[in-house]
């Protein structure tokens, strides 16, 4: 079955082969003022002060400390991809910041993390994904994402 | 003292000469319809005739096809074209405040000495979803795409991170609800007419932990218009001593914005730019208070945008009613309901009408304006002389009005 990213360039390992140590976000940083910009900025840097410098690829740092997090009770419109005659199944949304980027980086969480396994501050890292319910049923194409671990309930 | 002096441009205030609104629900009819209602019952208060209407300005709604992207046509055609200048405007949930804000350019500059402003919309049942279509270089369209990021799922991530960072626990969430709830019930154009006790609030379901249905507010049909003139026109048409706006603010965030903020997927980073003093919405305040030239305790009420319970109590911050993270305990001493220090969602808030997008900030200043003329009936907050009214919305947008009487 096809995997290909449900966004081209946001992460490495887009076919999801599984290297889960290599695995980063793929953000972009300014060659001028170093600002770092993800989901990645291609054609110009936001820092107003800034000159103006080529924006390169800049993997992210793999693990941050929870920002907050929350979690969908309710299946979310398109274009989110969903099977409306399947059951809802709640997922968990968490929000990372990531100390060497100074930003905050939302994904879904793993598979079986609930909101009641997470604190803010708790570490987490990021690693390959699916998205959702995506398996490629009729479509013959998965979705490849990033999700965010947390550190203690996952190893 | 020249008639220029007396007209208001060089006090910068205008006058509120006329507000109406059609009743906020789910009518099933057209946006258009709503604001010919709202619009007649604005111009019926400040006894003008339509054709006496010299500027119309539309807050656009995204809902109604192209109808709803040119709105100030829409509405000028369906009271009758009678050769007004026309704008429209767009600005998310600041668009009403920007269409306030355009009319106060026009009259100030002196392009129009009575100008209509009119939002309207109706709304789909459910999450508000993007327009159809692949649109990956939509910020909007991607983050349902991707992570299936509702707007109630960023109110949740709020509201947690204020339990963390402040000690706020679901019960003080419930107690906002509680509040506007009761303010609604007084309020025949809300859509919520009943008093709700912090048990239902706690019963109804979690949709995006850990607020509850009855913590986010709910997407309605309504309408919301208002005259405004120059001070001397008012006083020409036998409006001695209007409500005036003295501040309007709508600007833009300071980069790098680091409270992660619908639709975004991610924040800007603070490694090159340290973040600003100030948060964005603090910062529409405080641009309207300098401008006003009053401050927080000058305050008799304020119109929040409580998209989510946990919301408000940031907003109590961010406009200066307390400290940072002192939000909850001004709920629980009752110092923001009817009756309390400083009354805010007098009206009832989005808890109470449910979010009519364009409509939302004008009827705030609707509310406001009933309130500074001592007409707001059993939710009249007594001797009320100033108020503050305030969005904000995505994409970088958001507002806020400084009334006066």
């Amino acid at each position: 079955m096809a995997r290909v990213p449900v966004v081209a360039g946001w992460f490495t390992d887009e076919g999801g082969d599984g290297d889960e140590e290599g695995f980063r976000l793929l953000g972009t940083r300014c060659t001028a003022c170093s600002a770092v910009f993800f989901p990645p900025e291609r054609d110009f840097c936001r820092d107003p002060g800034c000159p103006g410098g080529e924006l390169t690829r800049a993997p992210l740092s793999r693990r941050g400390r929870i920002w907050s997090y929350t979690d969908a009770r309710y299946r979310p419109p398109a274009p989110y991809a969903s099977d409306p005659d399947t059951p809802w199944r709640p997922y968990t949304l968490i929000a990372v910041e990531l100390a060497a980027e100074r930003i905050v980086v939302l994904g879904q969480a793993a598979p079986g993390v609930t909101p009641a396994d997470l604190a803010v501050g708790m570490t987490a890292e990021a690693v390959p994904g699916v998205l959702g319910e995506d398996t490629g049923a009729g479509t013959g194409t998965v979705r490849t994402t990033w999700w965010w671990r947390p550190v203690a309930v996952g190893r | 003292m020249t008639s220029g002096a007396e007209a208001g441009s060089g006090s910068g205030e205008i006058a509120v000469l006329g507000v109406g609104m059609h009743p906020w629900g789910k009518w099933g009819h057209s946006f258009v319809r709503y604001g010919v209602v709202a619009a007649r019952a604005a111009l019926g208060d400040a006894g003008l005739d339509w054709r006496r209407i010299r500027s119309v300005v539309g807050a656009n709604t995204v809902r109604g096809g192209y109808p709803g992207q040119v709105a100030g046509a829409t509405f000028a055609r369906a009271l009758g074209w009678q050769g007004a200048r026309v704008t429209s405007v767009y600005a998310a949930c600041a668009s009403g405040a920007q269409a306030i804000d355009a009319a106060r350019a026009q009259i100030l500059a002196g392009l129009a000495d009575a100008v209509l402003v009119v939002g309207a919309d109706s709304a789909p049942k459910g999450f508000f979803a993007p327009s159809g279509g692949d649109r990956p270089d939509d910020p909007d369209w991607l983050r349902f795409r991707v992570l299936g990021a509702t707007n109630p799922a960023y109110f949740g991530l709020h509201a947690r991170r204020r339990m963390a960072l402040h000690g706020d626990t679901p019960e003080d969430f419930a107690l906002v609800k509680v509040k506007n709830a009761a303010a609604g019930a007084l309020n025949p154009d809300a859509r919520y007419r009943t008093r709700v006790s912090p048990r239902e609030v706690a019963a109804s379901a979690v949709v995006a932990d850990p607020l509850r249905l009855l913590d986010i507010c709910a997407t309605s049909d309504g309408a919301a218009a208002l005259v405004l003139s120059s001070l001397e026109f008012a006083r020409r048409h036998g409006a001695a001593d209007p409500v005036r706006l003295r501040a309007v603010s709508t600007l833009t965030p300071v980069y790098p914005r680091t409270v992660l903020d619908l639709p975004d997927i991610a924040t800007d980073s603070a490694l090159a730019v340290r973040s600003p003093p100030h948060s964005f919405r603090a910062s529409l305040a405080r641009a309207a208070y300098e401008e006003a030239g009053i401050g927080p305790a000058d305050l008799s009420l304020a119109e929040v945008y409580d998209l989510s319970t946990a919301l408000e109590l940031e907003w109590y911050e961010d406009i200066g009613l307390c400290g940072p993270g002192e939000g909850a305990k001004l709920v629980r001493e009752g110092v923001t309901a009817l009756g309390g220090r400083i009354p805010v969602n007098a009206g009832g808030g989005l808890a109470s009408f449910g979010e009519a997008v364009p409509a939302q900030a004008i009827a705030q200043v609707c509310e406001l304006t009933r309130q500074l003329r001592g007409t707001a009936g059993a939710r009249q907050v007594a001797g009320a002389r100033a108020g503050i009214a305030v969005t904000q919305g995505l994409f970088g947008h958001g507002s806020a009005v400084v009334a006066v009487r």
